[in-house]
Order: C-alpha cells, then structure tokens, then sequence
C-alpha cells in the first residue's frame, strides 16, 4: 500500500484518466443503494399531511403494546446474545485450543448451523416442541408420564432458545478467529509456574479474548435484533410481537408505511450503537500478544474430559443441526407430522404437491435468478469496491468503505420498509419487479461481500500490480490481468457467501414481494400460515440441500474450505 | 392425492365431455387463449383452489391459472398496494370477507359480471347490482381431537370453551389474516360481547393466522380443541382419517359467504369471465360441495350424507356494510385482547 502511495504523481493521473470512470460508478452505485432509501425512510417518519411532525413518534413510542413490542425484543436480543455466548466461546476453545477428538467434523457442523435459515430452524423445532405435540414433548411424557410439557417453544425462552442455536456460530467464529492468533507462549509459562489447565484458561486465556468475546456477543444479539421469521413462527401464536413482526404487521391494509418508518428508527439507533460499541472494543488493541503470527500453538491436553466435552458440543448441534434436519426430513415423506412414520404414514404427495403447486415453481426460478444475479453483481461491487479503497484510488474512499459495511446496521424488515418507500414512487418504480428485491439482497449483502473482498485485497500485494504498471499496463488492464486472477478464489467465496445469504432471505423478502415475485422463503411462510406442514418440510429440505450443494461445489472448485474459520490473515 | 384426485378428474371430464363441444365453440375461449392465463388472488385453502385451478386447465386447454393463495385480509392488502403502484395484475378476486367487496365495489375495482346460471342462486350469494357472487359458503364451528378428548367432554356451546379447563388446550385462528375468522368475531360480538373474547384471552389459546390451520393443529394433537375455523377445512382433515370431530354450537353457526368477482381493471377480462363461468357451473359447485366440504349456492348441487344441510343449521348471518365498516376495529381490538 505504501509503494502505491510513492509511485509517481504523473502515473497516478494517467491511471485516474483512463480507469476513473468505472471508480466512480462503483461509488456512486453504493451511495445510491443505501442513502437514497434510508433518506426516504427518514424523511417519511417525519412527514405528515401539514409538514413536518414527529407525531409518528409520539404514536409508536407512546402506545403501549408498541412499547410492549420493543421491550420484547431488547429481552430476545440480549438473552439470544448471552445463550449464544455460553453455547458459542468453551466450543470455540475447545476447538481452537484443544485435543478434542473431531475438531474438524465439530467445525463443518458449527457452519452447518450456521448456514442454516433460523427460520426453518424455528419451524423445526414447532414440530419439536410444541408444548403437546412436539416430539420431545410426547417422548417425555412417554417416559415420565408427565402431564406438563418438557419445553413449551411458544414462548419467550422458546425463542430465545432457537435464535440462540443458530447465532452462536458468530460467537463461535469470532472467537476461533482470535485464538488462532494468539501464541501458547503465555499460556506455556503460566503452566511452567504450576497453573492448572483450567486456571491457565481462566487467567490468560480469557482475558486476551475478551474483545473477541464481547464482540461476538454484540454480533449475536445484532442477530437476534433484525430477525423477522423466528419471531412470527415462535412469537406470534404465543400472543406477543416483536419490533420486526410488529412492523410487518404495519403493511395491513390501511398500509402504514409512516409508521413502520418511525418504529424503524429506534431499531436502526440501537444496532448502529452496538456496532459502534463493537468496533471500539476490536479497535483498542491493547493487547500486545493479540494479532502477531509468529510462536507456536498447541494444543492443550482435556484428559478425562475429552469425551464428556464432545458430547457437549454434540448436544448442541444436535439441537440446531441432527434434531431440526431429521424431523423435517420426516416431516417431509409423513401424512401426519405428529404420527410415526409407518408404512401407512409414509408419501411421497408431500413432494408432488409442493413442486407441482404453480406459485413454488416460479419461486424457485425467482429465487435462483436473483441469487446468482446478486451473487455475481455483489462479488463484483465488492471486490471493485475493496480494490478503490485498498489502493487509495479516489478522494474519500474511506467513506465508501464505511457506506459498504453500513449495511449490517440495517435490520431486514427496515430495509425493506425504506425501499419500499423508496421504491413505489417515481423516479424509480420498481415495486413488482425482481429489481427491488435484488436491491434488497445487494444492500443486505453488501457488508459481507465486502469484508471478505476486502480480506483477499489485503492479501494481495501491490508489487505485482505495480510491475505491470511500470511495463505500461493500465489500472483496468492490471487489475482484469493480475489482480482478479489472483483475487480468484477470494472472489468465488464472496459469490459463495452472497448466494447462501440471498437465497434464505425472508425478513426483507416478506414486505416486497408480490405475486409474481416470490421467493421460496416467502412461499414457506405462506405455506406457515396455512398450517402446510409437509409442503414447508419439503421445501425446507431443498432449500438445505441447494445451500449444501453451493457450499460443495465451491469447495470442490477451490479445493479448500470457502466458509472456513480463517485461522491466519490472508487468503488467496 | 394425484392418484385419488384422477378418478375424479375423469369423473368430471366426462360430465364436461358433454358441454365440452359448446365450450370449444365459444367464442371466448379464443380470446382468452390469446391472453392466455386468468390470475387468481383466492382466499379458498390452497389444495381446494389447485384443484378448482386444474380442473379448469383440464376444461379449457390453452389458459393457465394463476392461482395466488392467502388470507383475505392479505389479498386486499396486496390487491390495494399494488394499485397504489400502478400494478394491475389480479383477474379474479375471491376472499371470505364479504366486507371486502363493499369496499372494491365503492372503489370502482369490480366488473359487473353476471356468471351463467347465478339467477336461481340462493338470496345470500347474489349482490343486487350485479358485482359480486359468492362461490361457496363455509360456516365457523368448534372441533376438538377424539383422541385426547371423548365426545362427553367436548364443549358443546361457543361459551364452553371459556371454562377454565381448556387454559392452555384452545387453538384460534386471526381476523388479521383471515376473511372467515373477521366475520366469526363479528358474529360472536353479536351474539357475545367483546367480553366473550376477553374471556377467551384468559384460556390462552394458541394464535394461528388461516382459518385452515386451526384443522391441522387438532388433527395434530397440538391443541386439542378448535374455538374457531372453517368447517369445511376440519371435515377435508376428518376425511383424511385424522381423529377431528366438529361440534355446531347450539347458539349457532356463523355463516361465511365467500364471493367472487372480476377486477375493473382485469389485464385478462375474457380468461376471467371464462374462468368465472366455470366456477360457478354446477359441476364445479358440485366439486367444491363433495370433496372439499363446503356449501354452495346453486339450487341442483347436492350435499354428502355426511354433512349437514345448511337449513337446518342454527346461521348467524353477517351484514357485510357492517363487516366492512367495523374491519379495522375487528382486527385492531383483537390485538389489544389477545396480544398479537
């Protein structure tokens, strides 16, 4: 970076004459994206019929089941985010930092769940833990013969408990991240002077992932703030609305776009303020043995406690991963969920019905075409973007990083309400079209597609670029000729991660869809509300298995984990 | 369900067979083969209305349905919001909540259309000028789980189910959502009170949205009893060999006309009369009466040994101006009262 910053002034121009052009639409493309909506959001949660008024304000903020409705979710994002912690750092130590047999099976598993929608998740465990039919409910009171149901899922703890299983991944990969880069160093002299295993992990280890910790937390309950499906499938029938269900709810008809615009803001205030606390705390780099390389790792002897560990790591994913995948896959060839699968229960109309019923056909076409559109356009932004500011080529590029990962402070549900504002009136109609939904995803995605471009772009020296510079290639040339091909595979990831992301979208999906723009997540939803158990299980399954299958084909392309934890800086 | 729908698939291209050559005579059916699909925003549970869909592909060859299913109160909403973005995309609207069409005939939204045959339909499924007729009518029972609960202990009355031994045990569908559910609430605001609601709320039913899903859920054991839902989705489950029975309380039924009109601005309008017609032929309403359960207008149709006759059920009738009036309130204080 430093060698770009000392090539000649006269170069630097020569390149901006030629290469500006495709700069500057890259940026005035992401300037567009994310402020010509959220300026439309702020600028209808002012607006009334006389003027300007905060009278939408004082309307969600004063009216009590509203103020119900954010209590809701302050309680759901902060317990998911503390269960997510307690679930998520001792399986990421025990992976990172000891003998644990499986380390790596447990790690494909953690990304299982991670690449899991939560919303099928939450779906699952209906079938689950419904208080009296939920399986684990009946085979309780089998064994018991209880009256009380072991778990009720609708509920407050029920939903907790099913955002927590699939948002510890954060924590998780947060966690391993940072351990990989921490030295045994410390740990090893602690263990000389006579501290027993757990006291090393206590006393050293712990403090030194403590950012990462804290980090991890705020991502999870950054997670759990912005989900919409969970909610509505856990939250709803048990009588009680958080803030993404209460302003879906908004868009009945008379739609209350005002109002949803208002209730908004607070959601958007409170996760710019977490990511704020979030990169203060990554950015306090006090901890001198944090970030180098160098010095070894080992790892730390469980003895005795290797298999009672496993098991407990194994506990958790068969509740986000074993128990959800088998009781949708049984879900999906059953008559009746709630009966056992015997040859009478068995069928395979499920299947038939599902893919013959017209509206999954054309959401399945929808969905792919969106997710391989936003897919390659988002990857190409991206690495674009990582490409301007990694190499200092316009004024204010530190801004258009900003702008790129601003994204992640926008919860779906009010995306999807500022684009709908945005997006219903000249100058652009795009309401009913494909085209705002791939707006969506492209805004929704972009912070992930940008932090991992911008990873490969750091791993990618400027000398090679600047010897094709010197032999008088443009900055187009060099970067179509040396950069791209060796961003290749950073780039295949983001494309990766920018698919997965799209196609389980809903919380943005289920406010801008209309009839003949709906997606599968939409469809399962609608299926939801109709009680269509079979029909959602099956499209749950092909859901999961179109996700897998990218993961795979990727993997196979790269020959390398794409959604891997990256234990040392640089990939590519 | 393929292969048990076939017979009657058969069944039914042979009473066509016979009004089959008058139909490739019409003269509209060409023009609707060149516009080439009806679309169909229908509130009818999804099976239901993909039979009715195919049944109509199978009749005319060459138009498609388009068949959109969901709640009422959503149909109206996505119908009202695509409008407010200049999208015209809906033939035929069909929802339950008769309220609706109050609304969409005051908005200038509907064609006046008469369907072949309507005139000799019953008084409750005609709009007197000419807008709107009601395709199928269901009525709201309770229905419990003959597995958890025997017949003895069922509750027999809309009032039963307020004793406080069903806490926890009480499944109901959403006025929000559900065009069947709006008009069950007004009904038993009528016959009730707003108080019988609050007294609902303290047994803690489960919220369900479609008027569909509360069948399932007792067929499931989840709840095992139902205080609201259409009858013609528990007798669909109960056929299915699920242990549903339907109880018709003693105060009554509310009784539900769904109706079915043309958009004004219909970007398919012959596909749409086309398709209008043929569901309100007898041999459709015979259809609907016989596997899907439900009650029709059409004086010739004949009812399942099974099922009960509409005259000799105790209805409570909805006056739809009112239904339309009261919408907002309907929805907005059953919120306030059951907390989503």
């Amino acid at each position: 970076m430093a060698v770009g910053a000392v090539s000649g002034g006269r170069r630097r121009l020569e390149g901006l004459d030629r290469a500006a052009p495709v700069w500057l639409l890259a940026a005035a493309a992401l300037v567009l994206l994310i402020l010509l909506p959220l300026g439309w959001l702020a600028y209808i949660s002012v607006s009334g019929p006389q003027g300007l008024t905060l009278a939408h304000y004082a309307r969600v903020l004063g009216d009590p089941p509203l103020q119900k409705a954010l209590w809701n979710t302050v309680l759901l994002a902060f317990w998911s985010g503390l269960v997510a912690l307690v679930i998520g750092a001792p399986m990421a130590w025990l992976s990172a930092r000891t003998d644990l047999p499986g380390r790596r099976l447990l790690q494909s598993l953690v990304m299982a769940s991670f690449v899991t929608p939560p919303f099928l998740g939450a779906f699952a465990w209906v079938m689950l833990a419904g208080p009296n039919a939920g399986y684990l409910n009946q085979l309780y009171r089998i064994l018991t013969g209880a009256e009380a149901p072991l778990l009720n899922i609708f509920s407050m703890p029920g939903l907790i408990f099913v955002v927590a299983i699939y948002t510890f991944p954060y924590v998780y990969i947060m966690i391993t991240n940072t351990l990989g880069l921490i030295a045994s160093d410390l740990e090893d002299a602690a263990a000389i002077l006579g501290a027993g295993r757990l006291q090393v992990a206590w006393t050293i280890t712990l403090p030194m992932v403590l950012p990462a910790i804290l980090s991890g937390f705020i991502l999870a309950v950054l997670q759990a703030l912005a989900l919409f499906g969970s909610p509505a499938i856990l939250a709803l029938p048990a009588g009680f609305h958080t803030v993404t269900t209460q302003m879906w709810s908004f868009f009945q008809y008379p739609p209350r776009a005002e109002l949803a615009a208002a209730f908004s803001i607070p959601l958007l205030l409170a996760t710019a303020l977490l990511l704020l606390a979030q990169k203060k705390l990554l950015g306090r780099r006090g901890y001198a043995a944090v970030g180098g390389k160098g010095g070894q790792r080992r790892a730390i002897r469980l003895g005795p406690w290797r298999y009672p560990a496993l098991a407990g790591c194994l506990a958790v994913l068969a509740c986000s991963v074993f128990l959800p995948y088998g009781i949708l896959l049984k879900a999906a060839f059953a008559r009746a969920w709630a009966q056992p699968l015997t040859r009478g229960n068995f069928t395979l109309e499920n299947w038939s019905f599902t893919f013959l019923h017209g509206a999954t056909q054309s959401a399945i076409v929808n969905t792919l075409e969106l997710g391989v559109l936003t897919a390659c356009v988002g990857a190409g932004l991206a690495t674009l973007l990582a490409y301007v500011t990694n190499r200092r080529l316009i004024v204010g590029h530190q801004v258009l990083g900003f702008l790129a990962l601003a994204p992640v402070v926008i919860p779906g549900v009010v995306l999807a309400v500022a684009l709908f504002v945005a997006y219903t009136r000249p100058p652009f109609l795009l309401y009913g079209t494909l085209w705002i939904l791939f707006l969506a995803y492209l805004t929704k995605e972009m912070p992930v597609g940008y932090s991992q471009a911008d990873a490969t772009m750091r791993g990618i020296h400027p000398e090679l670029e600047e010897a094709g510079r010197i032999l008088g290639a443009g900055r187009l040339r060099v970067l179509r000729e040396i950069t791209a091909p060796l961003a290749r595979s950073g780039i295949i990831a983001t494309w990766c991660f920018v698919f997965i992301g799209v196609i389980r979208e809903l919380s943005a999906s289920i406010i801008l869809f209309t009839p003949n723009t709906k997606v599968i997540s939409v469809v399962i939803f609608d299926l939801k509300e109709e009680g269509q158990f079979g029909a959602i299980a099956v499209l749950g399954v092909f859901m999961l298995v179109m996700t897998f299958a990218t993961v795979a084909l990727v993997q196979a392309l790269l020959g390398r984990d794409v959604i891997g934890v990256r234990t040392s800086g640089g990939s590519g | 369900m393929r292969h048990r729908r076939l017979p009657l698939v058969l069944l039914l291209l042979a009473l066509i067979g016979s009004a089959a050559p008058a139909a490739a005579q019409d003269p509209r059916l060409e023009a609707a083969r060149k516009e080439g699909k009806v679309v169909w925003y229908t509130s009818l549970a999804l099976t239901s209305s993909e039979k009715v869909a195919k049944l109509f592909e199978t009749a005319y060859p060459g138009v498609k349905v388009e068949v959109h299913r969901t709640g009422s109160q959503r149909i109206l909403q996505r119908m009202m919001q695509e409008l407010q973005a200049n999208i015209r995309n809906v033939d035929v609207v069909h929802t339950s909540d008769a309220g609706h069409y109050v609304l969409l005939k005051e908005k200038k939204l509907l064609m006046r259309y008469t369907p072949a045959g309507v005139e000799h339909f019953a008084a409750g499924f005609k709009d007197r000028d000419g807008f709107h007729y009601g395709l199928r009518a269901t009525v709201n029972v309770i229905a419990y789980n003959s597995q958890k609960i025997t017949a003895a202990e069922a509750p027999r009355t809309w009032k039963d189910v307020l004793d406080p031994r069903w806490r926890g045990r009480l499944v109901t569908a959403h006025p929000g959502y559900s065009g069947v559910i709006a008009t069950h609430v007004l009904a038993l605001v009528h016959l009730h009170g707003w108080d019988y609601f609050k007294a609902l709320a303290q047994n803690k039913p489960m919220l369900v949205q479609s008027a569909v899903d509360p069948a399932g859920i007792v067929a499931s054991g989840e709840r095992p009893v139902a205080v609201n839902g259409g009858d013609y989705n528990f007798y669909q489950v109960k056929k299915k060999g699920n242990p549903v029975e339907i109880v018709f309380p003693k105060e009554g039924v509310p009784l539900v006309v769904s109706p079915s009109a043309i958009t004004s601005f219909a970007p398919h309008p012959n596909a749409a009369r086309l398709f209008t017609d043929f569901i309100f032929s007898r041999e459709v309403q015979q259809v609907l009466a016989d596997t899907e359960g439900l009650y029709t207008g059409h004086p010739d149709v004949k009812y399942p040994a099974d099922r009960p006759k509409l005259g000799d059920l105790k209805l409570l009738p909805v006056d739809p101006e009112e239904l339309e009036k009261r919408n907002e309130e309907i929805k907005t204080r059953f919120v306030e009262i059951f907390g989503a």
